[in-house]
C-alpha cells in the first residue's frame, strides 16, 4: 500500500494542474463567499440570514473544482493509457483506487481547511459592516461558537466526501467529460428540478440529494425547519460516496482496463 | 475519383472534385457531421438531452385546489383560474364596485376625502398589513360587472398618487401624494362613445387631464361607479431557499370615503347597486358600501390589475414552468460539445483534421455549425414536447396556465432551443481553449447552470440579480413569458420566472460570451501547435 501511495503522490504532485486546481479551490471558495457577504443586507423588516451559511457560499462553486481534480486523477489515466502501466505495477486494483482516494482526500482536506478558514475570516470582517451586529441579534462569526465550528469543519468534510464521490463516479465511467458531467448533474440538477415537485416530494429530494443533504451541515439557524439535520445530511453524502467507491471497485475488478 | 489514372504513359495529378471557397466549407461541414454522427455516445447524449427535457416536464404533479402536505393538512388553493382581459392576458378583477348605468355620452365626478387600509383578518407573519402602495379607490367606467370586461378608471392609491388605469395593463401616472380630508382629490371620467378621459383636480374647479383610453367594445349602456380594492400584502423577505421557508400572505381591505358624487348621462334617480366583481366567494366578509346623504364609504379587497403569479395570492403557472428540464439537457449537451472538440486531441485526430484542412478557423466554424445545429434540434424537440406535455399535465390536474400570445410561446420554445445551441457552441470553444474535458465541462456548467441554482438558494437578492446580468446564465431570460407590471407589487425574482434583463438582452449576453470564446479559440488554435 505504501508503494501505491507513493506512486499516486508522485503522479499527482508532478502534474502542474494539481497545484492550480487546489489554489482555485481556495480562490473560488473565498471569492464567492466574499460576493455573498458583500451583497448581504439586513433590511428594516428584520434579517433572517444564516451568517455561517452565507460566508461559506463559495463551497457551491469550489466543489466543482474539487470534482475536476478527482475526475482528472482517474480520467487522465484512461485517456493516456497510463492505467495499464499503473495496474501492471500494482495488480491489486482496489489498492490503486484506495491509494488515489487517500492522497486526494489528504490534499482536499488541506486546501478545504485553508479555504473555509479564509471564508469565515472574510465573513467575520465584512458581515458586521452590513448590519449583522449584536444590535440586530447577531454574534460575530467565530469558530468558538459551536454551530459555526460545525459548519466550518463540516464544510471541509463535505469537500472531502465530494472528492470520494467524484473519484468513484469517474472510475465507473472512465471518461473524464462524461464523469464530470455525471457528478455535476447529480450535485446541481436535483435541487433545481426539485422546484417542480410538490413540497412533500421536495423535502424528500432534499433529504436524499447529495448536495442539499450534505450542505445541511452549514446550517446554524432554524435547524428545526430543515429537511434533514446537519450530521444526518453529511451521513447521506457519505453513503453516496461509499456507494460510488464500491461500484468503482467492483467495475475496476470486473472490467479490462 | 479521377486521380491516378494511367493513360498513354502520362500520369495526371490528383485533383479534388470540389472547388475552393463555399464548396470547401460544405465539405468540412460534411466531415464534421460524419465525425459527430458516427459516435454513438454523442448521439445518445443529444437524445438524452431531449428526453430529459420532456421527462422532467412529465414529472410535474402540481395540482390546483391544494397540495397535500405530510401530515394530511391541505393548503387551500385560491380559485384555480383567472379571468382573461381584453388584451388576452390573465387578470385579477375583484374590486368592490358601487355602480349605476351610463349611456354613450356621460360623466362621473366625485371627491375622495380618505383612503385607509386594514388587514382583513389576523395578519400573517412577515407580510405588510393595512394600506398597500397599490391599494386603490376611485371612479370607474366599466363594460359590465363580468370579470375581465373592459374599463377605464381614475383613482387615488396608497403610495403612487393619482393614477389612471384602463384595460388592466394601461397605467398613466397623475400627480403624486396621498389623499386626506385636508387635501382631498377630485376625480372625473368623461365618456364619449368608446373614448374615456380621466381628469383630476385639487379643488373641483381647475381640472387636469390624467389620460385617455380607447375602450373597444364598450356597450351603449355601461356601468359608472365607485370602487375600492387592495391587493394582499407582499411578503417582505421573499426567500425561497433550500431550507424551505415560505412567507404567507394576508388579504387586506381598503376603505375610501367619497362625496360630491355626480353622474351625468345615466338614469337619474336610479339607486346605487354594490357588489364585488365576480362575486365574493372566499373573499373577506367585511367588504361593502354605506351611503349616508351624499357621502359614500366603500370597502373592497382584491385588485383590478393584470394577474401576476408571483404576487401574493396569485395562482397559475407561466408556460416556462414546464421547461425546467432544460437544465438536465444543458448538462448533456455541454458534455457532448466539449468532447466533440477534446476527443480530437485525445486520439491525435486533430493532426489529421488540420492536415486535411489547414485553415484552422474554418475547422472550428464547421464544428460550431454542426454542434449548434444538432443542439438546436435536440433543444427544439425537447422543449416543444415538454411544453405540450407539461401544459396538458398541468391543465388535467386543474391548474391554470397564464395565457400568452402564440408569438411569445414560439419565442419561449425556439429561444430555449437557441439557448441550448449557443451553450453548446460556448462549450465547444471552451473545450478548444482548455483541451481538457473535465475542466471545460466544469467551467461551462459553473457559468451557465450554477448561477441559476445559487440565485434560487443561497445568494442574497442583490448579488443574485447581478449574477444573472453578467454571467452567461443571463440567457435564461429568453424563457420569461410574462412581463413585469409596475402597477402590481410582486416579488419579481428569477425563482418566480422574472429575470433582471429583458429576454433578448439576456440572450445577447450569452451570445456575446459564446462569440468571444469562439473568437479567442480561433486565434489560439491558429497560434498553438496542435
Amino acid at each position: 500500500m505504501s508503494y501505491a501511495l507513493r506512486a499516486e503522490w508522485t503522479k499527482l504532485r508532478t502534474v502542474p494542474g494539481t497545484v492550480w486546481l487546489l489554489l482555485a479551490v481556495v480562490a473560488a471558495t473565498v471569492l464567492l463567499g466574499l460576493v455573498a457577504d458583500a451583497a448581504a443586507s439586513c433590511p428594516s423588516g428584520g434579517c433572517q440570514l444564516d451568517l455561517a451559511r452565507t460566508s461559506l457560499t463559495g463551497i457551491y462553486l469550489s466543489q466543482a473544482v474539487i470534482a475536476v481534480l478527482a475526475v482528472m486523477t482517474i480520467g487522465s489515466e484512461y485517456s493516456s493509457g497510463m492505467i495499464r502501466v499503473t495496474l501492471t505495477a500494482t495488480p491489486h486494483r482496489a489498492t490503486v483506487l484506495a491509494a488515489k482516494a487517500v492522497i486526494l482526500t489528504a490534499l482536499v482536506l488541506v486546501a478545504g481547511t485553508v479555504a473555509v478558514l479564509g471564508s469565515v475570516l472574510v465573513g467575520g470582517l465584512i458581515l458586521p459592516a452590513h448590519g449583522f451586529t449584536s444590535a440586530h441579534g447577531y454574534l460575530p462569526l467565530s469558530l468558538r461558537d459551536g454551530p459555526v465550528l460545525r459548519a466550518a469543519a463540516g464544510s471541509v468534510l463535505y469537500l472531502a466526501l465530494i472528492t470520494l464521490l467524484s473519484l468513484g463516479i469517474a472510475t465507473a465511467v472512465r471518461e473524464a467529460a462524461a464523469g464530470i458531467g455525471g457528478v455535476l448533474a447529480l450535485l446541481y440538477l436535483i435541487p433545481i428540478i426539485a422546484g417542480i415537485a410538490s413540497p412533500h416530494w421536495q423535502r424528500h429530494l432534499h433529504q436524499i440529494a447529495p448536495m442539499t443533504a450534505g450542505l445541511a451541515i452549514q446550517a446554524t439557524t432554524s435547524l428545526r425547519s430543515m429537511a434533514i439535520s446537519p450530521w444526518a445530511g453529511l451521513g447521506v453524502l457519505a453513503a453516496w460516496a461509499a456507494a460510488a467507491l464500491l461500484a468503482a471497485v467492483a467495475l475496476l475488478r470486473l472490467r479490462d482496463a | 475519383m479521377r486521380g491516378g489514372t494511367l493513360t498513354g504513359g502520362t500520369i495526371s495529378a490528383y485533383q479534388s472534385e470540389t472547388g475552393e471557397g463555399r464548396d470547401r466549407f460544405a465539405q468540412l461541414l460534411r466531415a464534421e457531421w460524419t465525425k459527430f454522427r458516427t459516435i454513438r455516445g454523442w448521439l445518445a447524449g443529444m437524445i438524452i438531452a431531449a428526453v430529459v427535457t420532456v421527462g422532467i416536464a412529465a414529472l410535474d404533479h402540481a395540482s390546483c385546489g391544494g397540495i397535500v402536505m405530510p401530515g394530511g393538512s391541505v393548503t387551500a388553493g385560491q380559485g384555480c383560474s383567472s379571468p382573461v382581459g381584453p388584451g388576452g392576458q390573465a387578470v385579477t378583477d375583484s374590486p368592490y364596485l358601487v355602480h349605476q348605468p351610463l349611456g354613450t355620452e356621460g360623466s362621473i365626478t366625485v371627491r375622495v376625502t380618505s383612503l385607509s387600509g386594514q388587514p382583513a383578518g389576523p395578519a400573517s407573519a412577515g407580510t405588510a398589513a393595512g394600506l398597500q402602495p397599490w391599494s386603490k379607490a376611485g371612479i370607474i367606467i366599466k363594460a359590465s360587472d363580468r370579470p375581465g370586461s373592459v374599463y377605464a378608471a381614475v383613482m387615488v392609491t396608497g403610495g403612487h398618487g393619482v393614477v389612471m388605469q384602463y384595460d388592466y395593463t394601461g397605467d398613466t401616472a397623475g400627480p403624486p401624494g396621498p389623499v386626506s380630508a385636508a387635501s382631498p382629490r377630485w376625480l372625473r371620467l368623461i365618456r364619449s362613445g368608446d373614448n374615456v378621459t380621466g381628469y383630476e383636480s385639487a379643488d373641483g374647479t381647475r381640472w387636469h387631464v390624467v389620460g385617455t383610453a380607447h375602450l373597444a367594445g364598450l356597450p351603449a349602456t355601461a356601468l359608472a361607479g365607485l370602487f375600492a380594492a387592495s391587493p394582499a400584502g407582499s411578503t417582505s423577505a421573499a426567500s425561497s431557499s433550500i431550507s424551505g421557508s415560505s412567507g404567507g400572505s394576508g388579504a387586506n381591505l381598503a376603505t375610501a370615503r367619497f362625496d360630491h358624487v355626480i353622474v351625468r348621462g345615466g338614469q337619474p334617480g336610479r339607486a346605487w347597486a354594490g357588489g364585488t366583481v365576480g362575486g365574493n366567494a372566499g373573499g373577506p366578509a367585511d367588504t361593502g358600501f354605506h351611503q349616508a346623504g351624499g357621502t359614500f364609504t366603500v370597502t373592497g379587497s382584491g385588485d383590478i390589475a393584470p394577474d401576476v403569479p408571483a404576487a401574493s395570492g396569485g395562482d397559475g403557472f407561466a408556460i416556462e414552468h414546464t421547461l425546467l428540464g432544460i437544465f438536465g439537457a444543458l448538462v448533456a449537451v455541454i458534455v457532448v460539445a466539449v468532447m466533440f472538440m477534446t476527443a480530437e486531441y485525445r486520439r491525435g485526430l486533430i493532426k489529421v483534421t488540420l492536415a486535411a484542412s489547414p485553415r484552422r478557423g474554418r475547422v472550428l466554424a464547421a464544428k460550431a455549425v454542426v454542434i449548434g445545429s444538432v443542439s438546436f434540434a435536440a433543444g427544439l424537440i425537447g422543449s416543444a414536447a415538454a411544453l405540450l406535455t407539461g401544459e396538458h399535465l398541468l391543465r388535467s390536474n386543474g391548474n391554470f396556465i397564464m395565457p400568452v400570445s402564440t408569438l411569445t410561446e414560439v419565442r419561449v420554445v425556439a429561444g430555449t432551443a437557441a439557448l441550448t445551441a449557443v451553450t453548446a457552441i460556448l462549450a465547444l470553444a471552451v473545450g478548444a481553449l482548455l483541451r481538457s474535458s473535465a475542466a471545460a465541462v466544469t467551467l461551462v456548467i459553473s457559468v451557465v447552470v450554477l448561477p441559476y441554482l445559487l440565485e434560487n438558494t443561497v445568494l442574497p437578492a442583490g448579488a443574485a440579480d447581478w449574477v444573472l446580468r453578467i454571467t452567461p446564465a443571463a440567457g435564461f431570460a429568453i424563457q420569461q413569458s410574462l412581463p413585469q407590471y409596475p402597477q402590481v407589487a410582486a416579488s419579481y425574482t428569477p425563482a418566480n420566472g422574472y429575470f433582471p434583463l429583458t429576454p433578448w438582452a439576456g440572450f445577447a449576453v450569452l451570445c456575446g460570451y459564446a462569440a468571444l470564446a469562439l473568437a479567442v479559440a480561433a486565434i489560439i488554435l491558429r497560434r498553438r501547435d496542435a
